[in-house]
């Protein structure tokens, strides 16, 4: 009741006058043990406004929207909503308000249908029993009126992605709303259920919502954004007006540095040819009929939207996706469906996405996460036993070459920044001969300064005559560093780009379906 | 009770309650645990703090100490195994079969015939734990149910075979060498048992497969991206623990003189209390040999003390199921302590 008086209010505001702001946020700031994820920030949203939080992973906006959304407490710092001070306690609380947010994890129970995750904690009931009747025709006017083509009654975890996340959307809606948070909504939808969404977002504009919006893609800034706030390292750095600031100027605010500072010159040097993939197809068919090379001294992209083979072709390579048909050959030796363990054997080195899933043992020190591929090879062993000096040793000058800050080889890896995490999955890389080095998002989640890093990390490899394989969802990264890229969709190899011809524009015009536009 | 005692500590004030929430921290609760027992059976039984009593506590721990050593592969690799009460009872009554109808068969070499029956018990037993290793690394059965199951099967087995009356006739050398017999005045079991503790401490540390647990328990993920063949580590590990709740099974069958389909019925939950008391991860990947052979001894001090105080012995079990419980809720306020800390 009190939500739905507030967005007539809001309306009504929104429409006279230069209206008072929907969210005004002062001196937020969230501490973590040993890191400040958000330090003095300060943010305001107009209500029909699309405002756009830009920054790099890790700059703390993600920090910022679950504080808002009430899913996190801030450290400091005041939350004005419509020019009373709140407290966002919960999640529940903040939806109450009518603040609701979509994030890239869902919170969606999968066996539950989509009926019963839209009403997840907010279940109408009757003598304390479940209205079912009710849940499920209000289920339906509210995908109807957001043009989903949902059915109530599926089971969740029977829906693609793009679905999955319509019914994330559709939780937004159960109540009445006035601030919408969107976190990288398209990451996982294609170019028509893109539309949608934008159609969408203009609508709510209309009726006096302001909307948080996390991108890290330019054309979608242009298309829907009003303001841009930049956060780099959790500090407040600008808001600037969405359509009148050029590319280059947002990525110096992000990162504080030039593009040319950014990404290192690489001298490539293509030689004999180390790595192909012909005709790949995956048993699950996330890669279908795929082609690749990659040759000695240079830096192969693998563009595309997430879940468009990219990944999937380096993780079918390493003996992680069982092959249907089609050859990987190394070094001119067929390795086709060999496991981990032959692959690193041969010389392929696949380094994960996402550290804390797949890349490191958290709970254990540096020096036994770096040395665990190598064990069974000197300086690590002698025989069948473990050389453990040789091993302080190795992983020591690795650590002191990488730079690990603070270089504690014995703490555990859990108490380490992102940034330095990713160094220590680096270094595994290092203990052993490799001769294809496959990065898979290299850096998701680390500071700038590491970025260079790193950048400079694989310049370096690929300049000692190493194939690289750089597989990431960071378009410039792609783009700046490669001198050879395939883009993927749903799968196939849409389109193998060659040193000049590598563009944004070139890349974006083979990530979407064409029919649509 | 150490955690309520650190529990007001900041780490502005670096006074006596810092230090013992460090060294929580840094050694978890058993320290603490054992002071505390020891200073309670001390004050309630003259006999307790007596040198031959100790040797005694030492003596009686051994069974559950190797046994907890298994135990401790398992739950490094995230599991656990429920079974190694089965593996006791089924080495016991294989091993005393085997060994008394050789020994039937040729009295007059008792020497080869208690070899036969010990082999026969050991690989039964380990047997056991093979099946577990086939079930968990290659069906991905998940431990809980595997181990359950195996543990009813095995069980069944061994009734099956006595008929539920002990197995007699075996040569009273074998009771008077390895269940009664002392070396320098030290019980001969204790022998057997350092002798597993150092093989395990050196298995655990020195070699690959010992990193390899750890790796497997931590993340399995990374472990196979690693090149770790985790199928291999997950089935050894159960062998492994198969292999050392038999050795446990045959010294208790020496001690008994009898072969039992009755015993280890409270192993299973004895070997997780030592291993969990003495701090390692229910979650795997985290834990150390030195501290799980006190964290046997541990148990094997509270049950002898309360033994001594005259605490029946049916609330003996109450208090060894609330300690479990105990260290784990002082695990977790231990892991909360750790994340407010680092640094």
């Amino acid at each position: 009741m009190v939500a739905s008086d507030m967005t007539a209010d809001a309306a009504r505001g929104g429409r006279t006058a230069p209206a008072a702001p929907l969210l005004d946020v002062q001196g937020l700031s969230k501490r973590y043990p040993g890191v400040l994820a958000l330090d003095h920030v300060d943010f305001s949203l107009q209500p029909g406004e699309v405002h756009i939080l830009f920054g790099e992973n890790g700059a703390g906006k993600s920090t910022m929207i679950s504080i808002l959304a009430g899913a996190n407490r801030p450290s400091d710092g005041v939350i004005h909503f419509r020019g009373e001070t709140v407290e966002l306690d919960s999640v529940h609380h903040a939806r109450e308000l009518g603040i609701s947010a979509v994030f890239q994890e869902f919170s969606l129970v999968p066996q539950m249908t989509v009926e019963e995750n839209l009403f997840l904690g907010a279940e109408h009931t009757r003598f304390g029993l479940l209205d079912k009747g009710d849940l499920h025709r209000r289920a339906e006017a509210i995908l109807k009126r957001l043009g989903f083509p949902l059915r109530p009654g599926d089971r969740v975890q029977h829906l693609t992605r793009a679905e999955q996340q319509m019914v994330e959307i559709a939780k937004a809606f159960r109540s009445e709303l006035s601030v919408l948070i969107l976190d990288e909504p398209t990451a996982s939808l294609t170019e028509r259920e893109t539309a949608q969404l934008f159609g969408l977002i203009e609508q709510v504009k209309a009726e006096g919502v302001g909307v948080i919006y996390i991108t890290h893609r330019m054309s979608e800034i242009r298309r829907i954004g009003d303001r841009i706030t930049v956060l780099r390292d959790g500090r407040y750095i600008d808001t600037v007006d969405a359509k009148t600031t050029d590319e280059d100027e947002l990525v110096r605010l992000m990162t504080g540095r030039v593009i040319d500072e950014l990404f290192p010159k690489v001298n490539y040097a293509p030689g004999a040819s180390l790595l192909t993939v012909e005709r790949l197809t995956t048993q699950s068919r996330n890669v279908v009929d795929a082609s690749i090379e990659v040759k000695a001294g240079e830096i192969v992209g693998l563009a595309g939207l997430v879940g468009a083979g990219k990944s999937e072709v380096a993780r079918a390579c390493f003996g992680l996706e069982p092959v249907a048909s089609g050859q990987v050959t190394l070094n001119n030796e067929d390795v086709t469906g060999l496991s981990a363990k032959r692959m690193l054997d041969k010389g392929f080195f696949y380094l994960p996405p996402d550290r804390r899933e797949e890349g490191l043992v958290m709970m254990r020190s540096v020096r036994e996460n770096v040395s665990l591929p190598s064990l069974d090879r000197p300086p690590f062993a002698v025989g069948p036993l473990l050389d453990r000096g040789g091993e302080r040793r190795a992983t020591a000058e690795l650590m002191e070459r990488l730079n690990l800050q603070p270089p504690r080889l014995e703490r555990a890896v859990d108490h380490f920044s992102g940034g330095n995490q990713q160094k220590v999955l680096l270094a595994k890389s290092l203990t052993r001969e490799v001769q294809v080095f496959a990065f898979d998002e290299p850096t998701v989640g680390v500071d700038v300064g590491t970025r260079v890093a790193i950048y400079e990390f694989i310049r370096d490899l690929c300049e000692a005559g190493a194939g690289i394989l750089l597989i990431s969802s960071d378009l410039p990264e792609v783009l700046h560093l490669s001198n050879r890229v395939y883009v993927f969709y749903r799968g196939e190899v849409k389109a193998e780009l060659v040193g000049e011809e590598i563009t944004e524009e070139a890349v974006l015009r083979h990530f979407f379906e064409r029919d649509a536009a | 009770m150490s955690a309520s005692e650190t529990e007001k500590a900041t780490p502005e004030r670096r006074g006596p309650d810092y230090w013992l929430k460090l060294l929580f921290v840094r050694l978890g609760v058993l320290p603490f645990l054992l002071v505390i027992a020891v200073v309670v059976f001390t004050l309630l039984s003259d006999n307790f703090l007596t040198g031959r009593n100790l040797m005694n506590v030492v003596r009686q721990s051994v069974y559950l100490t190797i046994v907890s050593l298994g135990q401790m592969f398992a739950l490094l690799t995230g599991g656990f195994d429920l079974s190694v009460g089965t593996i006791l009872a089924l080495t016991s009554v294989v091993g005393a079969m085997v060994m008394a109808s050789v020994y039937g068969a040729m009295p007059e070499m008792a020497g080869l015939a208690i070899a036969i029956g010990a082999l026969a018990g050991i690989l039964a037993g380990t047997t056991i734990g093979a099946v577990n290793g086939i079930g968990v690394a290659v069906f991905n059965v998940s431990p809980f149910i595997m181990t359950l199951g195996i543990a009813s099967v095995g069980f069944g087995i061994a009734l099956y075979l006595t008929g539920g009356v002990p197995v007699y006739g075996m040569p009273i050398e074998f009771g008077d060498t390895f269940g009664f017999g002392t070396w320098f005045g030290i019980p001969s079991p204790i022998y057997v048992a350092v002798l597993f503790i150092v093989l395990v401490y050196f298995i655990v540390n020195w070699t690959r497969f010992g990193r390899y647990l750890y790796a497997v328990g931590g993340n399995i993920k990374a472990a196979r991206l690693s090149g770790i063949s985790t199928r291999f580590t997950l089935f050894t590990t159960y062998v492994i623990c198969g292999f050392l709740a038999a050795v446990s099974g045959m010294l208790l069958t020496a001690r008994l003189d009898t072969g039992e389909a009755n015993i280890g019925a409270s192993m299973p939950l004895e070997s997780i209390a030592a291993c969990v008391i003495a701090g390692v991860s229910l979650r795997g990947g985290v834990g150390r040999v030195e501290n799980v052979v006190l964290g046997a001894l541990f148990i094997g001090l509270v049950q002898n003390g309360m033994n001594l105080a005259r605490i029946e012995s049916y609330l003996q079990t109450v208090v060894l199921g609330g300690l479990l419980i105990l260290a784990v809720v002082a695990d977790q306020i231990r892991l909360r302590y750790i994340a407010n800390m680092r640094d």
